[in-house]
C-alpha cells in the first residue's frame, strides 16, 4: 500500500484551494503591503515615535499579516461545512485532526509566505534591522507560533458560524485588532480607555517582542507575555474547533 | 436469504425543546430501495444523520450493516456511503480531482485509484467535463459527481439524502437510471424524497414521515390503496350543466362550489375516450378537463389529514 497519510491528503487540497483562490492571495499578501506603503509614506512623517516609522511599524503590519490572512481561512472552513463537505469526510472516517489541521497549516504557511513578502517590500524602503541570527529564530519562532493559534481561533469561527458571510464577519474582530495595539502608533499615544485596552490586549506583547528581537534587544517579559498569550488563544481555538467539528453535522 | 441492512427502533432525537424524531423503527432488507417520503421538516435528513453516524439519537437503537450505529462507528462508516441533500462538491477542484481525493481518502493505491476514478467518469458521462473546475458543473453534473464521489469506496449501503431535489426532468430520470444500476448489483439504498413519483417508481418499500413519526409504511402500491388514485376533473360553465353531468357519471364527486365533477379514471386513452364519449351522448360540455394523478399532497392528506404545507411548519 503506497497511501498517503490523511493529513497530507488534505493539505493538498487547501494548497490547491489557496492557488485556484486569487483574491485570498491578494487579501493576505498583498494587503499588508499595501498598508505598509499607506502608512509609511502617506501617514508616517505625521507620527512621532522616536525613530524611523518604517522601523517601527514594520513588526506591528507583521502582525497585521498574520491577521489579514484569517478571513479567507474562515470563510473556506465555513464552506467546507455549510457544503457538506465535512460531512463527507466525517462519514469516510477522516480524522478531524486531518481536515482541521489542513486548514491552519495553509492558514500559517500564507502567513509566512505574506510576511516574508513584506519584509522584503520593508528592506527596499529603508527598513534597518540590528537582529542576530538567535533574533530571527525568535522572529520566525513567533510568527508561526502565533499564525498556529489565530489559526485555530479561526477554524473553530468558520466551523460555528451560519454562512461563509458571517464567518468572513466573525473573523473582522481579528483583522482590527492590530490597530487597537501599540502596532501602528504607540499604546501612550491613544485616548482613555483605548490606551489601556491597547496595553493590555494580547498583541501589544506580541509586537513589543517583535519589535526587540529585530533591535535586538527583546525584553524578556514581553516575549514570556507574548508566548502565554499565543498558547492560550491556541487552545481556546483547538478545544473550540474539536468540539464544534465532533458536534454539528 | 437476506438479512436486514438497516434496522432502527425507537430513535428519538430533539433539538432543545422541538421533537424531531418521535420513535422511529425502520426495517430495511439488504438489497432493496427504502423510501423516506415527506415533506420538508419531516425528520428526513435528521433520520440519515443518525443512521450515518453524523448525529447521535437520544434514544432508541439503529443497526447499519449488522453494526451499532453509535458505539461502533467505524464499522458502520466502512459500509456506508452518504449522498447528502446538497452536492458535497469540492467546487475549486477539477470532477477528475474531486474523485483522485476520495480515491486517496479511500487508501487505493495509485494505479487503482486512477483504475476507479477513470471507469467512474465514464459511467457517469462526466469525461468531458473531468479536467474543468467544479463551479462551472450544472446542478445535474454536480449530483452526479457527488454520487461518483460516494461510490469510490464501494459501500454496500448507500443513503441518498434528497438526490433529485432542484434538478431539471431530464437530469432526475438519469439520476434515477444509475439508482436502479446500483441496486441492480446488489446496493442497498436508503432514499429519502418528498416526491411520491420518485418513491414509486425506485422504492421496493415507502414510509412516510410526518412530524417525527412515520404515519405510514409498505409497497408503494400499499400506500397507494390508501389515497385517492388518478382520477379526472371538469369544470363547467354552469349548475345545470354541473348537474347533468352528475347524472350521468353516477360514480363521481361533485364541488358546488368550484362547478366540477371528479371522475375515478385510470388517466388511459382508453377510458378518458370513453368518458368524453359519454359526455357526448348526453351533449355536455365542460369548461375544462385535466387529469390528475396522486402526488405527496394527496397521501399526506388522506394520511394525516392535512396538507404538506400545515406539516412542514
Amino acid at each position: 500500500m503506497s497511501a498517503t497519510p490523511h493529513s497530507m491528503v488534505m493539505l493538498r487540497r487547501n494548497f490547491k484551494h489557496i492557488a485556484r483562490n486569487p483574491t485570498s492571495v491578494f487579501n493576505a499578501v498583498l494587503m499588508p503591503i499595501v498598508i505598509l506603503l499607506l502608512f509609511v509614506y502617506v501617514y508616517g512623517d505625521a507620527f512621532n515615535v522616536g525613530v524611523d516609522y518604517i522601523d517601527y511599524a514594520t513588526p506591528g503590519l507583521i502582525l497585521l499579516a498574520v491577521c489579514y490572512g484569517l478571513g479567507a481561512t474562515a470563510t473556506a472552513v465555513n464552506s467546507d461545512m455549510t457544503k457538506g463537505i465535512i460531512n463527507r469526510f466525517k462519514v469516510m472516517d477522516v480524522s478531524r485532526g486531518a481536515v482541521l489541521t489542513g486548514h491552519v497549516v495553509a492558514s500559517v504557511l500564507t502567513n509566512v509566505v505574506a510576511i516574508a513578502a513584506l519584509i522584503g517590500v520593508a528592506f527596499l524602503l529603508g527598513f534597518s534591522v540590528s537582529a542576530s541570527f538567535l533574533d530571527w529564530l525568535g522572529v520566525v519562532g513567533l510568527v508561526v507560533l502565533l499564525g498556529f493559534a489565530t489559526g485555530w481561533l479561526t477554524v473553530a469561527l468558520g466551523l460555528a458560524a451560519k454562512s461563509p458571510e458571517t464567518a468572513g464577519l466573525a473573523a473582522v474582530p481579528l483583522v482590527m485588532l492590530p490597530f487597537f495595539s501599540s502596532a501602528i502608533v504607540p499604546a501612550e499615544k491613544m485616548g482613555p480607555g483605548v490606551r489601556q485596552f491597547a496595553e493590555y490586549q494580547p498583541f501589544t506583547p506580541i509586537i513589543e517582542s517583535l519589535r526587540g528581537f529585530l533591535t535586538g534587544a527583546a525584553a524578556t517579559t514581553d516575549v514570556i507575555v507574548a508566548v502565554a498569550w499565543c498558547v492560550a488563544i491556541a487552545l481556546v481555538g483547538y478545544l473550540w474547533a474539536s468540539s464544534t467539528f465532533k458536534k454539528r453535522a | 436469504m437476506t438479512g436486514s441492512a438497516i434496522a432502527a427502533s425507537g430513535l428519538r432525537k430533539a433539538f432543545g425543546d422541538k421533537i424531531v424524531l418521535d420513535g422511529i423503527d425502520l426495517d430495511v432488507r439488504a438489497g432493496t430501495v427504502f423510501s423516506l417520503l415527506g415533506p420538508n421538516g419531516a425528520g428526513k435528513t435528521t433520520t440519515v444523520n443518525v443512521l450515518t453516524t453524523l448525529m447521535k439519537a437520544d434514544g432508541g437503537t439503529a443497526r447499519v450493516a449488522g453494526h451499532d450505529v453509535s458505539t461502533e462507528t467505524k464499522a458502520v462508516r466502512a459500509a456506508i456511503g452518504v449522498t447528502g441533500q446538497f452536492a458535497a462538491v469540492d467546487e475549486l477542484l477539477t470532477g477528475q480531482e474531486n474523485l483522485q481525493l476520495m480515491a486517496d481518502l479511500n487508501r487505493l493505491d495509485s494505479a487503482e485509484g486512477r483504475r476507479v476514478v477513470t471507469e467512474l467518469l465514464e459511467r457517469f458521462d462526466l469525461v468531458d467535463s473531468a479536467q474543468k473546475l467544479v463551479a462551472t458543473y450544472s446542478g445535474g453534473m454536480r449530483r452526479k459527481l457527488d454520487l461518483a464521489m460516494t461510490l469510490v469506496g464501494n459501500p454496500q449501503i448507500i443513503f441518498l439524502d434528497e438526490p433529485t431535489t432542484g434538478l431539471d426532468p431530464r437530469s432526475r430520470r438519469i439520476m434515477w437510471e444509475i439508482i436502479r444500476k446500483l441496486v441492480a448489483d446488489g446496493v442497498t439504498i436508503f432514499l429519502t424524497t418528498q416526491y411520491l413519483d420518485e418513491a414509486d417508481q425506485l422504492a421496493d418499500r415507502i414510509a412516510v414521515l410526518d412530524q417525527g413519526h412515520l404515519v405510514a409504511q409498505g409497497t408503494p402500491d400499499d400506500l397507494k390503496h390508501q389515497v385517492p388514485g388518478t382520477h379526472v376533473r371538469l369544470r363547467f360553465a354552469t349548475v345545470p350543466e354541473l348537474d347533468a353531468a352528475a347524472r350521468v357519471l353516477t360514480d363521481s364527486t361533485r364541488d358546488d362550489e368550484a362547478l366540477t365533477l371528479r371522475v375515478p379514471s385510470d388517466g388511459g386513452t382508453t377510458s378518458l375516450r370513453a368518458l368524453l364519449d359519454r359526455l357526448d351522448e348526453h351533449s355536455i360540455t365542460a369548461e375544462e378537463f385535466s387529469v390528475h394523478t396522486p402526488e405527496l399532497d394527496d397521501v399526506f392528506l388522506a394520511l394525516t389529514g392535512r396538507p404538506t404545507e400545515v406539516a412542514a411548519r
